[in-house]
């Protein structure tokens, strides 16, 4: 980490409350150029929520997200699209649109926000392809290549522009281990070469030691610990133990209860009466 | 979703249409052509076959009700006078929008849903391309032509339907079923007709968006919001047409 670099990720004392329950609370951090900032923590621990408030589709309750030194949280939607621009991020299913070809939704930012001709954007886009090691698949839809494909396009498409920042969301998960490899390394040459931040949301600790300059681990909705690779993984707190170790036993809750469900109806365990009901009609 | 908040989030997808269409473009942000007719096919084209079928139909059915009553009363020559003024005026607009609403409106619930519950509308919005600039505005533009191009196109082929029964079944020849049909009709009758289809048409298209737009939970989600879609849509559509009818022709 170098504290004399421009900050390009501001938090600042973000809270975001469900009803009673905060899912984040007092998360403050930040992220200075060319750092990739690796956020890990169990499911359900508020990763992907954070994610969501530094890429402006989710308002905090209180505190501040800045993204190049401009405050997000209180912008209007047009303001944020510019912002926006600035930034690529890859999602976890890859969010291909399933309408468009390959090609096309490589294309599709290049389209809408630049000037360039059909010629130039068809080259850039055999580029980004060229990059992720998809070329050739230009005129194949979502739906023809595999879930590892898709995320990789995800990976092209969010590199269209040549954004600065780039957010990612589980890269890695259901890709195979050479694959993982490989999009790691990608993601090391564009932060090393061309300077490019990254933030990634991930569990897989393997690609998390092997891309992160910075980690943090969240858990019950606050930051449990931060600090570079080696401090994690040194440190002596019990739960980023278990949690980098992969240990079922330890501090970490296993299980959500149900009162911290209550925001989230569709999720609340209900007597399975079916069964019964069930076994009723095969015995007459 | 409670219901005061879908009807939020319905005026507020009307108001954003209204400013992508009509305001963006002098800001220089004009919509983008192609996709407009991407979707007309779609809306539009594809239907025209179902569209055909059931009008056909319904002109063979109301000329046949129209022998059956009016024989008795000696009036047989009132038959295309009263297939050609119920289809303009009610049944071509209400017919073709049932058919649109359960073929396109449907779809298109179950397009944006799918989109929704597969993070596309979100990466969208993270690329800085408005989902409704990229995605409404074509779909509702289609809608606005085709509905009433497709209602136009089943007035013929109704007329067409009344016109089988007369002359096959009943004592009238071609020229006479034109010409009675043709004196009979004024244009108020076929433009009555058309700005109902335009006004279903806005229904129909906005029903269908905001559903698929707001779709929450899975497959499971867009079931219900496909459902719902087809069922308001068709609620909206068939009380406007009472409160239209209405307003045209008892009100002077």
């Amino acid at each position: 980490m170098n504290p004399n670099s421009e900050a390009i990720i501001e938090v600042d004392h973000l809270v975001r409350r469900f009803g009673d329950r905060a899912v984040l609370d007092q998360i403050s951090f930040n992220v200075h150029r060319g750092e990739t900032l690796v956020i890990m923590g169990g499911s359900g621990c508020g990763k992907s929520t954070l994610l969501r408030h530094m890429i402006g589709s989710m308002k905090p309750t209180t505190g501040s997200v800045k993204l190049f030194g401009e405050e997000i949280t209180g912008m209007a939607e047009r303001e944020i699209e510019r912002v926006r621009l600035r930034f690529g991020m890859l999602f976890q299913s890859g969010a291909l649109l399933a309408s468009l070809t390959v090609g096309e939704n490589v294309a599709l930012p290049l389209f809408q926000h630049t000037k360039k001709s059909p010629d130039e954007i068809e080259q850039i886009v055999k580029q980004k392809l060229e990059i992720v090691g998809l070329t050739g698949f230009e005129d194949l839809k979502p739906d023809e290549i595999s879930g590892g494909m898709k995320k990789r396009v995800g990976l092209a498409r969010a590199l269209a522009l040549d954004p600065e920042l780039l957010f990612s969301d589980e890269p890695t998960s259901g890709l195979d281990p050479i694959m993982t490899a490989v999009v790691d390394e990608l993601t090391l040459n564009l932060t090393k070469g061309t300077h490019m931040t990254a933030v990634v949301v991930s569990h897989d600790m393997t690609s998390a030691f092997r891309i992160a300059t910075r980690m943090i681990m969240l858990g019950h909705g606050s930051i449990v610990a931060q600090g570079t690779p080696d401090e994690i993984r040194n440190s002596s707190n019990p739960e980023v133990q278990q949690f980098i170790h992969g240990r079922a036993d330890g501090p970490i809750p296993l299980n959500v209860s149900q009162e911290e469900h209550k925001d989230h109806q569709h999720v609340r365990p209900r007597p399975f009466l079916g069964a019964r009901f069930r076994f009723h009609h095969k015995h007459p | 979703m409670s219901l005061e908040l879908r009807v939020k989030n319905y005026l507020q997808l009307n108001l954003s249409l209204l400013y992508w269409i009509l305001i963006a473009p002098f800001t220089g942000q004009f919509f983008k052509i192609a996709p407009i007719f991407r979707q007309m096919v779609f809306i539009g084209v594809r239907a025209a076959p179902m569209v055909a079928l059931t009008a056909f139909s319904v002109g063979v059915t109301l000329a046949m009700q129209a022998a059956h009553s009016l024989e008795s009363l000696g009036a047989e020559m009132y038959i295309p006078d009263l297939v050609m003024i119920t289809l303009l005026r009610e049944m071509g607009p209400v017919l073709i929008a049932v058919i649109v609403i359960g073929r396109s409106g449907s779809a298109v619930a179950a397009e944006l849903g799918t989109m929704k519950v597969s993070e596309e509308i979100e990466a969208l919005e993270v690329m800085a391309i408005n989902p409704i600039q990229y995605l409404v505005v074509p779909r509702f533009l289609a809608m606005m032509v085709m509905l009433p191009a497709l209602t136009i196109f089943g007035n013929y082929i109704g007329i067409l339907g009344g016109w089988a029964v007369c002359v096959s079944a009943l004592d009238f020849n071609t020229a006479g079923y034109v010409l009675r049909a043709l004196e009979s009709a004024e244009t108020w009758d076929l433009y009555s007709g058309m700005i109902k289809s335009v006004v279903f048409a806005w229904i129909i298209i906005t029903i269908a968006c905001n559903a698929g737009l707001n779709v929450e939970g899975g497959a499971e989600g867009v079931g219900q919001a496909t459902t719902a879609s087809v069922v308001e849509a068709l609620l909206a559509m068939l009380v406007t047409n009472a409160v239209l009818t209405g307003i045209f022709f008892f009100s002077a």
